[in-house]
């Protein structure tokens, strides 16, 4: 099974192993870190916002406007912000890393 | 003014408006208050234009078809609502309960429903250091009175329409400085063209960036710091007016004394009543082992709760189990 390497939000970095039928979003609230994902992965809150590791924002498919736009009801939005729920994991993530970011 | 009805829900969304039309079809007459300016709820607000793929005989329904389409099924019944306002407190009186909103209105019930969602809509406060001892004195998430800001120095933060188009309003009066983390906005487009009028002729002026420090400084002034990518800049206003949408809390129902399970309120999968006799949880808000939060099992739910609710309302009367399809009584009330 492919991985990926999250830090939450306390620091503490972990491996978890991932399906590929499933959004970066269903897959970190799957394995229970605390994401809240109020909207249930519609793109219509802000609530599930992670940083990805800058070797791997450029190999993730662009943001569209929702995206982008959802991340404007965010806090401390940076240039490697996005939406884990428009994520959708594929085998060639195997090794990503990510860090939650704060609520 | 004290209205008196027969139940009072509370929360206007999907489950919600159905709960009127089954309390409806049992002559039990309905007030609803939600905390919006619309019905609704997450479905108007949240994912108006979204597909719903899983509301039965509806391959497709977008979330404000599905509450237009309630709100038309459930007009025969005349329910009034109460918006813009969230119930604060709950007490028991002779009649059976009365609810009071945070505006004062007071309605008397038999039983009260809760049909809350996830909680209210609230406004998403910036996790800046200290500003909740700025709120309601500098800081302001919604706006009452804009009076207050005539002639003073404002800066708006956000990027969506309340920001867009309270700039474009107050900056009439008032000098306004937008700030956003990015020059597209999502905002109406002709909210947008406006604005970025506005700035052009110098009537308003715009920042890109995200806010992270508040402080006080002389005459009731505030100063803020802001970050452009790696560049801190300070801007000193008089009031700092932040949009960043809403989010979802449980709110004053916390407080009423009814069993939680992790923030849900417990029922019985029978009634659907909460801990507390003649108050009753549906849709997304309650707990039972098993629970769904899917619209349909929120339907399912206001049709039970109903039974048991006609107890409370007409203790003296049996209720008959009529089908819509066949009984002239129902389609007399449903004017069909």
């Amino acid at each position: 099974m492919p991985k990926l390497i999250i830090t939450d939000r306390s620091g503490k970095k972990s491996e978890i192993e991932y399906d590929s039928n499933f959004t970066l979003m269903e897959t970190l609230r799957d394995n229970g870190y605390d994401i809240e994902a109020s909207c249930g992965g519609c793109c219509a809150c802000a609530t599930c916002h992670v940083y990805i590791d800058e070797k791997w924002i450029n190999k993730l498919k662009n943001m569209d406007d929702d995206e982008e736009s959802m991340l404007d009801q965010a806090f401390d939005v940076k240039k490697n912000s996005r939406l884990s729920c428009q994520i959708d994991l594929s085998e060639e993530f195997d090794g990503l890393e990510l860090e939650i970011a704060p609520e | 003014m004290t209205d008196k009805t027969d139940v009072v829900i509370i929360g206007a969304g999907p489950v919600g408006l159905f709960a009127v039309f089954e309390l409806g079809l049992l002559n039990i007459k309905c007030h609803l208050v939600d905390n919006l300016d619309k019905v609704g709820g997450q479905c108007a607000e949240l994912y108006p234009e979204k597909p719903i793929y899983d509301i039965p005989s509806r391959p497709v329904v977008t979330g404000q078809e599905l509450t237009d389409e309630l709100i038309k099924q459930i007009n025969p019944f005349k329910p009034k609502f109460h918006l813009n306002q969230q119930v604060e407190k709950i007490a028991k009186t002779e009649y059976g309960w009365i609810i009071e909103t945070n505006i004062g209105t007071k309605v008397e019930a038999k039983c009260i429903v809760v049909a809350a969602g996830a909680g209210s809509f609230v406004p998403r406060k910036p996790p800046i250091e200290n500003i909740e001892s700025f709120e309601n004195k500098s800081v302001f998430y919604a706006i009452r009175d804009k009076s207050i800001f005539k002639d003073k120095k404002l800066l708006i933060a956000g990027g969506g329409d309340s920001a867009l188009d309270w700039t474009n309003e107050l900056s009439k009066d008032s000098s306004v400085t937008l700030i956003h983390r990015r020059k597209e906005f999502r905002a109406a487009p002709d909210s947008v063209s406006k604005m970025q009028e506005l700035e052009t002729k110098g009537k308003i002026k715009f920042l890109k960036g995200q806010i992270k420090k508040i402080s006080k400084i002389q005459d009731s002034k505030i100063m803020l710091e802001y970050e452009n990518d790696d560049e801190k800049l300070n801007i000193e206003v008089d009031y700092l007016l932040p949009f960043f949408g809403l989010k979802m809390e449980l709110g004053p129902i916390a407080e009423w004394g009814l069993n939680l399970h992790e923030n849900l309120i417990k029922v019985d999968t029978e009634k659907f009543e909460t801990s507390t006799p003649s108050i009753f949880a549906i849709g997304d808000i309650n707990w039972y082992p098993g629970k769904l939060k899917l619209i349909l099992s929120g339907f399912h739910e206001s049709a039970l709760m109903a039974q048991e609710v006609f107890k409370y309302c007409f203790p003296d009367k049996k209720n008959i189990f009529r089908y819509t399809t066949s009984s002239k009584e129902l389609q007399k009330k449903l004017g069909v």
